[in-house]
């Protein structure tokens, strides 16, 4: 299709009134009220059930609760998990519980904080916390492993506390 | 209508069954799936779990004689009645789902919340059957009764009580199928519990069919444990290569790595098992020491070269010995190749001028079910397409003295550690081309002087003739390491480089196969299917 130009005007070809009539309006809000943040010296406000990065959580006797059903794994839209299954040591008190992640990978360049992971963990060990400033210089540096995603998610008051009764 | 068929109703659809069939095979006739768990068609009848319950009326003579039909007051399990002339059967009245809810119920009340962490999950009946009737929230208020976990038995099977819903299964199969009877159920009610016998733990070769057979996680192989959940598992149907058998197998692989190999319904070959060896017997493919790319060895001098300069130099130095003068070159190919592999390397044997040539045999302990003591999947290819000698290995002795003699220069190896063969590393040394196709390192390949990257038979297309002749297929699940690849392709690039070139897909080169290759006339891709065609061979 083409498309004709518009003919301008003598007045619209002058060009000048067009930039004063803009300057005119950056004056005028001058002495106005401020709007813009000031990030990142000013934080903003988030929403109740703002969705930032997905962590790992801890029960309060300090069990790692992801026993890595990979079911995040599977649900997750841009695949950013990867979950490495492994054994849980066989001594110790967690032993009952078999399994849990030998490594668990969340690319942060994919994740898009859909929160499917924690709407599809059984175990109530993946959470997405408020933190949302995972900017890196590399696309490794991206990828978060259990030990950082442990150190994000810390300890989760777990009413249930399912491997305990077992 | 024949002698053997009788006329029933299910769910008000007439069908014809044989005689003798049990309802549950009946109504898989015309698609009606009947929830069942201790029922499976290679083990006899146990009739404990209750899940298949239907509603059933016979034909009854009536007080005027004329045939009245009669609803049996109680529900019937569907496993143990077979069908007869008249029947009518339901199979999913409000009354019949009523009583599943129940039984699921029961099933459910000690059953630990396990699935996280069970192999099975994905791939088990009581999370299925759950779905379809089990209650969203549980009314048991009293302590689940405990039972022991993370039992070994025997070296392969990992036990898990609470998991176990005492279909009896494990027991029927190791008693009648493995024949060696060593589990059984101890206590009573909700305290019942699979055991072994003290010191007689599974041992046969077919253990880990009870692990397959097994309708929740209560039998888990400890090979597979925590390996991966099995929905991320893609499905390839394939052969074992294990043996002459040929059973019909699912390669389960995920990017790229096989995680497990399980045995695929094939009434005319393995029915629904594997032996565990077969089974087992997988690792090689992820090899962290494959071959990845094609060498040259001159003077300890090593190359990586690239496919095309390789074939084109083999081709050369093969052509100068040919023209050379005659019986300077001997082929040693495999039973362990394809058979269209095996084709092309007769071919390249005719073009080369080869006469001499033979196959390594393979042998090891049979049993009397699956596992044969011939260990090459394709003797019957091999003998077929005229690489091996009658019998296989027959001619190897006189290519170990020809290359004593000086009399053969070169030697083409495919797939084969021929050291253990009686072709040691000092008759290697005298020859002044050794051409090795192969997978792993071995003496073999350290010795050649070229060396051919090959792919597993997970990594490709082709066909097995088994023991019985019947010839079957097999598909590509992973991809070969590197820059390996398939034997039909190398092969198909040296018959090329020599002015034959050939078919570009393995189908087609199957195809031509066919066209020349007697026992397979007529035998179209297609028609091999999952489940093979029986050839006519001697
Ligand atoms: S929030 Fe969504 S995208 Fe991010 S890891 Fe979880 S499931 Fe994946
Ligand atoms: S975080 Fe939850 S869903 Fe993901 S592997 Fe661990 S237990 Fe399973
Ligand atoms: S272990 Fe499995 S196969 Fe054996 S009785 Fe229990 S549920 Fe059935
Ligand atoms: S019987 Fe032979 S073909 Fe079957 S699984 Fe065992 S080794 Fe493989
Ligand atoms: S399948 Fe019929 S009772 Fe179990």
């Amino acid at each position: 299709m083409i498309v004709e130009r518009p003919k301008l005007t003598i007045w619209d070809r002058l060009y000048m009134p067009q930039i004063l009539k803009g300057m005119w309006i950056t004056l005028k809000h001058i002495p106005m009220k401020r709007f813009t943040r000031q990030y990142p010296e000013e934080t903003p406000p988030l929403p109740k059930r703002y969705r930032g990065v997905p962590t790992l959580v801890r029960d309060p006797e300090q069990r790692v609760k992801c026993v890595a059903c990979q079911l995040c794994e599977f649900v997750c839209p841009p695949r950013a998990i990867t979950v490495i299954p492994g054994f849980r040591a066989e001594t110790g008190p967690d032993a009952k519980v078999e399994k849990e992640p030998s490594d668990f990978i969340i690319d942060m360049a994919r994740c898009i904080y859909c929160g499917l992971c924690e709407e599809a963990c059984p175990e109530e060990a993946i959470f997405l916390k408020k933190d949302y400033a995972m900017a890196s210089y590399t696309r490794e540096q991206m990828k978060l492993h259990k030990e950082k995603l442990l150190e994000l998610g810390g300890i989760h008051e777990d009413r249930i506390c399912k491997w305990k009764k077992k | 209508m024949s002698e053997s068929l009788v006329k029933l109703t299910i769910n008000g659809q007439l069908i014809e069954a044989p005689i003798g069939l049990n309802l549950i095979e009946a109504a898989k006739l015309i698609g009606v799936e009947i929830p069942h768990f201790c029922y499976h068609p290679d083990l006899c009848i146990a009739g404990n779990c209750r899940m298949c319950v239907v509603e059933v009326a016979t034909l009854r003579t009536g007080p005027t004689g004329t045939p009245i039909l009669e609803w049996n007051p109680k529900l019937t399990i569907a496993c143990n009645t077979t069908v007869v002339e008249g029947m009518e059967v339901l199979t999913h009245t409000p009354r019949i789902i009523e009583a599943r809810r129940g039984v699921m119920e029961f099933l459910l009340i000690n059953h630990p919340l396990d699935c996280p962490i069970c192999d099975q999950a994905g791939e088990c009946r009581l999370q299925e059957l759950a779905m379809d009737y089990g209650r969203a929230e549980s009314r048991f208020v009293e302590e689940k009764e405990r039972k022991p976990k993370r039992t070994l038995l025997g070296p392969k099977i990992m036990l898990d009580d609470e998991r176990c819903i005492l279909c009896s299964r494990c027991i029927r199969f190791m008693r009648d199928v493995a024949g060696q009877d060593c589990l059984g159920f101890m206590g009573r009610g909700s305290r019942s519990t699979l055991t072994c016998y003290p010191g007689r733990e599974p041992s046969t070769n077919y253990d880990l069919n009870i692990v397959d057979l097994c309708p929740v996680g209560a039998l888990t192989s400890v090979d597979f444990r925590f390996k991966q959940r099995v929905w991320f598992l893609k499905q390839t149907r394939s052969l074992c290569p294990h043996c002459s058998t040929g059973c019909n197998i699912v390669i389960g692989s995920r990017e790229n790595t096989v995680c497990r190999l399980t045995p695929r319904d094939n009434e005319a070959v393995n029915q629904r098992w594997m032996c565990d060896e077969g089974r087992l017997n997988y690792r090689f493919i992820n090899d962290p020491t494959r071959l990845v790319e094609p060498l040259s060895r001159m003077n300890e001098n090593v190359q990586s070269l690239s496919w095309d300069e390789a074939t084109r130099q083999i081709a050369e130095r093969l052509t100068a010995l040919r023209d050379g003068g005659e019986g300077r070159i001997a082929f040693i190919g495999s039973a362990g190749a394809t058979t269209e592999e095996l084709f092309l390397f007769r071919q390249l044997a005719g073009v080369l001028g080869v006469t001499l040539m033979d196959v390594v045999p393979h042998t090891g302990s049979a049993d009397a079910r699956l596992l044969q003591s011939d260990r090459n999947p394709n003797t019957a290819g091999a003998l077929v397409t005229g690489v091996a000698a009658i019998p296989p290995g027959s001619r190897l002795l006189e290519i170990a003295q020809g290359i004593q003699d000086g009399r053969i220069r070169a030697l083409v190896v495919l797939n084969e550690d021929i050291i253990p063969a009686g072709i040691g590393a000092d008759l290697l040394g005298k020859l002044e081309l050794l051409i090795s196709v192969s997978r792993l390192p071995s003496a073999v390949t350290e010795a050649a002087h070229y060396l051919l990257p090959g792919a597993t038979f997970a990594e490709k297309s082709g066909t097995f003739i088994n023991r019985a002749g019947r010839i079957q297929r097999m598909n590509p699940a992973v991809a070969s390491p590197g820059n390996a690849r398939p034997e039909w392709r190398i092969l198909a690039g040296l018959l090329a480089e020599l002015g034959q070139p050939q078919e570009e897909s393995l189908e087609s080169i199957y195809r031509a196969m066919a066209q020349v290759l007697a026992p397979v006339w007529g035998v179209t891709w297609d028609a091999i299917g999952s489940q093979g065609v029986q050839l006519h061979v001697d």
